[in-house]
């Protein structure tokens, strides 16, 4: 026990003494945090539009003000042709053009029957799709504003509520996958030099012969770099919740709890890479290059899982942050307790006793 | 029982086409409390040779023991009796010097309290800095930390890898003397070292070239083999000296031996004759010859040559 004491001591230290990395550290995933929660997002917000309005009447305004108000849509222009539509849309000004014909009231009110041509740039096809509906939808809106009173004989009402996230906030999603991925990559970072740097410095070689066991060493590594991680824990939290707006509807200690054992999980992950590293380059370069990309793609946040082909749904079930990710979405967002997410827990559980296992067991306990 | 012995020791590297040989064949056998030299230059296989005994690197073939256990099976407890100091700097540079023996005191179950007295002289000389980190110390001063680290447990074998490369003359001088103190407290002592002029420090020797032992005695029993009559020349031209001595055929070897050329012959034929008929033909002034004793340098160049 006394060995195994020093030994994390002495793990302490190196972090300690090496401020600078400490810093990194420390800072890292703040930086990743506000980065990533801010320019990672899909959501459509201030689109740039352009209206070309011939008809110039009540009903046109009253719909152009409305789109303009509505925090999709930011107006950008007025046009006056056709020609200007095509101008402004070659020029990359506006995603979106509302296009009003000639006497467009006078045709609602008399003829019943009026117009609006959409002309969305569908380069990108997702946001195209998003920005027609939601301007179809406000054009509806009003429509249904002019004849209030008007009963159909047969109709049919959808009533639509929008649960955990009435508002339809893209960090909703966003925040648990970012979380999911900075605490992946600064966690497996931070471990993958452990072990590798000792063989770098030579190092090593005394400890290895010693009554030091495997076990120990690979335990006493993780330890400190534990501790450093409930630090990034608490700033990823505190950042989601003030800096990104999404409250912890569940359990804040449940949500705590998760994390460390998600925590424990990428510093296995790290442990192995080091293990099998020869430069500390290397485990950095592999615990960046070959965490970066699984994780964002198959944790679930950025690309639905549901969608993709059997294989690639199988290989998803492997990335550890994709468990987490449901964790917290089911805790951080849908308030929901330990008794949603005891599986996902599991699997966490596992894959670490799987990591470490593999790591004492690959851990060279001779030089090459 | 013997403290090491290694039997038909063979350690090949994968090399670009074929397989480089460090260790080829090397058996020897190290009595209790000896202190043990293994002499070679670099690249001879002495670092590999430790790492096999030391339980770090296993060989192609061959047996080895340390204190009467195997190195491959008994890997354990021989890691938990013995020192093994590297020849590179090994300790943790972040660390000051005491975090470093504690840690190394702690992870072999010890205190530095326990076996203080085994290191005590060595200490104090690095106690007023006991605050420094380990990687701010002097090269001299980094050597007896090491020392202090591998020692704290009081191994029955202690390892040394060229603990002197790099040391000023008189802290090489002040590590022997530690290393006989710890002889005499009844360590078993393998120490591997470049330097032919620390060969004589040692009870016994192996002379160690391209993974071969050349030889296995005490210092007196490898100078005393050397079988021929070793000459001393000097002169004020030693360039010229040389070119004309190796001319000769009946010159076996000449090596430049600091001030001095050492010179053996092929035959036993009056060597001081020869010499000064060598001599006397080039037009060479201040000459010196003196028939002088072989070091173990000349017996090292010797065997080399067979």
């Amino acid at each position: 026990m006394k060995q195994f004491v020093i030994f994390v001591k002495k793990e302490w230290l190196h972090i300690w003494r090496d401020r600078r990395t400490l810093f990194i550290l420390l800072f890292m995933p703040i930086i990743q945090i506000v980065l990533y929660g801010f320019a990672l997002t899909n959501e459509v917000k201030n689109s740039r539009i352009a209206v070309f309005d011939q008809s110039r009447d009540e009903a046109t305004r009253a719909i152009t003000g409305e789109i303009g108000a509505s925090r999709y849509f930011n107006l950008v222009k007025n046009v006056y042709s056709y020609q200007g539509v095509e101008a402004t849309f070659r020029k990359g000004e506006i995603r979106l053009a509302v296009v009003f014909p000639r006497g467009f009231r006078y045709d609602l009110l008399h003829g019943n029957h009026a117009q609006v041509q959409l002309i969305a740039d569908a380069s990108d096809p997702n946001t195209a799709n998003t920005l027609t509906n939601y301007a179809s939808s406000i054009i509806n809106n009003y429509q249904q504003t002019l004849q209030p009173a008007a009963t159909l004989p047969y109709t049919i009402k959808t009533q639509v509520r929008m649960l955990y996230n009435p508002e339809l906030k893209g960090a909703y999603n966003f925040v648990p996958g970012v979380m999911a991925l900075v605490l992946m990559l600064v966690c497996a970072m931070m471990t993958s030099i452990a072990i590798v740097k000792e063989k770098e410095m030579g190092t090593m070689e005394v400890i290895l012969v010693s009554p030091l066991k495997p076990f120990r060493i690979i335990i006493a590594k993780t330890i400190p770099y534990l501790l450093v991680s409930m630090v990034n824990i608490a700033s990823i939290l505190l950042l989601s919740v003030y800096a990104l707006d999404v409250p912890i509807t569940g359990n804040l200690g449940l949500l705590i709890a998760e994390s460390i054992v998600f925590t424990i999980t990428s510093l296995s992950v790290g442990i192995l890479i080091s293990n099998t590293a020869k430069t500390q380059q290397t485990a950095m370069f592999t615990s960046m290059m070959s965490l970066f990309l699984p994780t964002l793609l198959f944790s679930g946040f950025m690309f639905p899982i549901e969608n993709m082909p059997a294989p690639l749904r199988v290989i998803s079930n492997l990335v550890p942050a994709k468990w987490y990710f449901i964790i917290v979405k089911d805790v951080m967002i849908k308030g929901l307790g330990f008794t949603a997410v005891w599986r996902e827990t599991l699997i966490l559980v596992s894959m670490t006793a799987v990591l470490l296992g593999v790591s004492i067991y690959k851990f060279k306990i001779r030089l090459i | 029982m013997k403290a090491i012995t290694a039997e038909n020791i063979v350690k090949s590297y994968p090399a670009k086409k074929t397989a480089v040989y460090a260790l080829n064949n090397v058996s020897f056998a190290v009595d209790q409390g000896e202190i043990f030299g293994l002499i070679g230059p670099d690249g001879a296989g002495k670092t590999s040779l430790f790492r096999i005994l030391t339980t770090l690197l296993l060989a192609d073939t061959g047996k080895a023991t340390v204190d009467g256990f195997d190195v491959i099976n008994d890997y354990q407890n021989i890691r938990n009796r013995i020192g093994y100091m590297p020849g590179r700097f090994s300790l943790y540079q972040d660390l000051s010097v005491q975090e470093n023996l504690e840690f190394f005191a702690t992870i072999f179950n010890t205190s530095i309290q326990e076996n203080y007295a085994l290191i005590k002289e060595i200490y104090e000389q690095i106690e007023p800095f006991k605050t420094r980190r380990a990687g701010q110390l002097s090269g001299g001063m980094k050597q007896k930390l090491a020392l202090c680290c591998a020692l704290i447990h009081k191994p029955s074998v202690l390892f040394l890898d060229e603990p002197t490369t790099g040391v000023d003359a008189v802290s090489r001088k002040e590590f022997w003397e530690m290393l006989y103190r710890l002889k005499a407290q009844g360590i078993t002592i393998m120490v591997a070292t470049p330097y032919m002029d620390e060969a004589g420090r040692c009870d016994r020797v192996a002379l160690i070239q391209k993974g071969k032992l050349l030889s296995v005695d005490t210092p007196n029993g490898i100078t005393g083999a050397f079988n021929k009559p070793l000459w001393s020349v000097s002169a004020n031209n030693m360039f010229g000296l040389m070119n004309d001595l190796k001319k000769d055929p009946a010159v076996e070897s000449c090596f430049p031996f600091g001030q001095v050329h050492h010179v053996v012959f092929k035959g036993r034929e009056n060597g001081r004759a020869k010499l000064d008929e060598i001599v006397g033909r080039g037009n060479y002034n201040q000459v010196t010859i003196k028939a002088i004793k072989p070091n173990i340098e000349d017996c090292f160049m010797a065997l080399m040559r067979e």
